[in-house]
């Protein structure tokens, strides 16, 4: 009776916890999550929270506890810059390792890739997308856009009939996150409770303050082998306090802009003498006047 | 008689778990699987009508998987074959393609004999069911 066959068909007595997680190696993605992501801490939780979670529906199916793949859907609100394409690419990876979605890829998508142009155009386009996503995560970009009450001939209606009834029907296949800012998806889901009730997860994320906007400004700089001086620093601080309270401020996003000009600036500052003998060092610093030359503080408080 | 053209012919109809591998196997090798269907079975039919486009940058079988249903759905009465195109250079053509779906009854074909000059023989190889108008041929 002891033989190996019969040993793999009954589900075991004792898992050991440990043994599993460090199986799946979601704690690697999720150390990473934490090391390379500044800020966020609540997203953080509750990608802990659901990782968690699954890791247990994981053992739950092996002792033929489980009932079916749980929802996984997400929505992700929160304003522009703040992290959550590069979260669906870490969820997408967790939901790989755990073995919910089978390929961990992601196609992020706007309503110009979903909804077509005239009669007919939508479904072929919407059912082209889904198929690309299948095996992995469709993160939908702006979802309120699909649905513009303004126009009741408008085609979104189509790509999102079409949306739901793939999330309900092919739930193993295929986990669609939406995102958009907080207010407008708000107004979406009252609109469409098809999505609300179909959503598992909603996460929001939280701007960041200034000293994690800082945080990520050096981050990028040490990628890109650059470094500001002290007064350069001072300066990138006061820009960041000035260039929040303008308009169309998109958190990390403006960050990166920002630095791309920074770097501009710094190159012309080098050019512009040409007799000098130049080390790696200078190649690498960023200084204050590189900073301050932005036409942010120009503006001052408040200027668009 | 049962209609053999293309890949596993001879062996029983492929499951669909057995259809989704060797979706996934094209798939892998990046290859654009395709679904086509007819209901004109002659084996120099090569002309058989597209279901939907040509599935480029797919990951996973479960989109084509997708579309065979639909397909089933509609033309589930005919001939419908799958194939998987090989884009790459040097190749360009079809690498791998087996029938999906095929009718309930199929009466097989008639073979005509000609004769002609003198005692010589022409052969010709015609679907019973090709007798009838497309769109009727197997009782849909």
């Amino acid at each position: 009776m002891d033989t190996t066959a019969d040993n793999e068909a009954a589900p075991p007595d004792q898992i050991d916890l440990r043994k599993e997680f460090d199986e799946v190696g979601i704690g690697e993605v999720l150390d990473q999550l934490d090391r390379e992501l500044i800020g966020l801490k609540p997203v953080k939780t509750r990608i802990r929270e659901i990782a968690a979670l699954l890791l247990v529906e994981r053992l739950r199916k092996r002792m033929g506890l489980a009932t079916g793949n749980p929802t996984l859907h997400m929505s992700f609100t929160g304003n522009p810059g703040t992290g959550k394409t590069t979260v669906a690419l870490r969820i997408a990876s967790i939901l790989h390792k755990l073995g919910f979605v089978r390929r961990g890829h992601v196609v992020s998508v706007t309503r110009d890739e979903l909804v077509g142009q005239y009669i007919g155009h939508t479904a072929p386009k919407t059912k082209e997308v889904l198929k690309k996503a299948m095996g992995g995560v469709l993160f939908i970009d702006e979802a309120y856009y699909l649905y513009r009450p303004e126009n009741e001939r408008d085609y979104g209606q189509e790509a999102i009939e079409i949306l739901l009834q793939v999330m309900e029907n092919q739930r193993d296949d295929l986990v669609v996150i939406l995102a958009g800012y907080a207010d407008r998806m708000e107004k979406f889901f009252a609109s469409n409770p098809g999505f609300r009730s179909r959503i598992a997860h909603h996460i929001d994320f939280p701007d960041y303050t200034d000293g994690e906007l800082l945080g990520i400004a050096e981050g990028m700089l040490v990628e890109q082998n650059y470094h500001f001086d002290a007064e350069a620093r001072q300066a990138f601080e006061r820009y960041i306090a000035v260039r929040k309270t303008q308009a169309l401020f998109a958190n990390a996003r403006s960050i990166r802009n920002a630095l791309d000009r920074i770097r501009l600036r710094q190159a012309n500052r080098l050019i512009a003498d040409l007799d000098r003998k130049l080390t790696a060092d200078d190649l690498m610093t960023i200084e204050a006047k590189d900073v301050l030359a932005s036409r942010v503080f120009e503006k001052g408080e408040g200027g668009g | 008689m049962r209609m053999t053209q293309g890949c596993f012919s001879y062996l029983p109809d492929l499951t669909n778990e057995q259809i989704a591998a060797q979706v996934q196997y094209a798939l892998g090798k990046g290859w654009a699987v395709n679904l086509e269907f007819t209901d004109d079975p002659h084996p120099r039919n090569t002309y058989w009508e597209m279901w939907g486009l040509p599935m480029f940058d797919l990951q996973d079988a479960a989109g084509v998987m997708m579309e065979l249903a639909e397909c089933r759905k509609v033309y589930g009465d005919r001939y419908i074959r799958l194939s998987a195109f090989d884009s790459s250079h040097g190749w360009e053509s079809v690498r791998l393609s087996f029938i999906v779906n095929r009718p309930k009854d199929e009466p097989g074909f008639r073979l005509d004999r000609q004769e002609v000059d003198g005692r010589n023989i022409r052969y010709t190889t015609r679907p019973y069911a090709a007798d009838k108008p497309e769109g009727s041929r197997y009782g849909g």
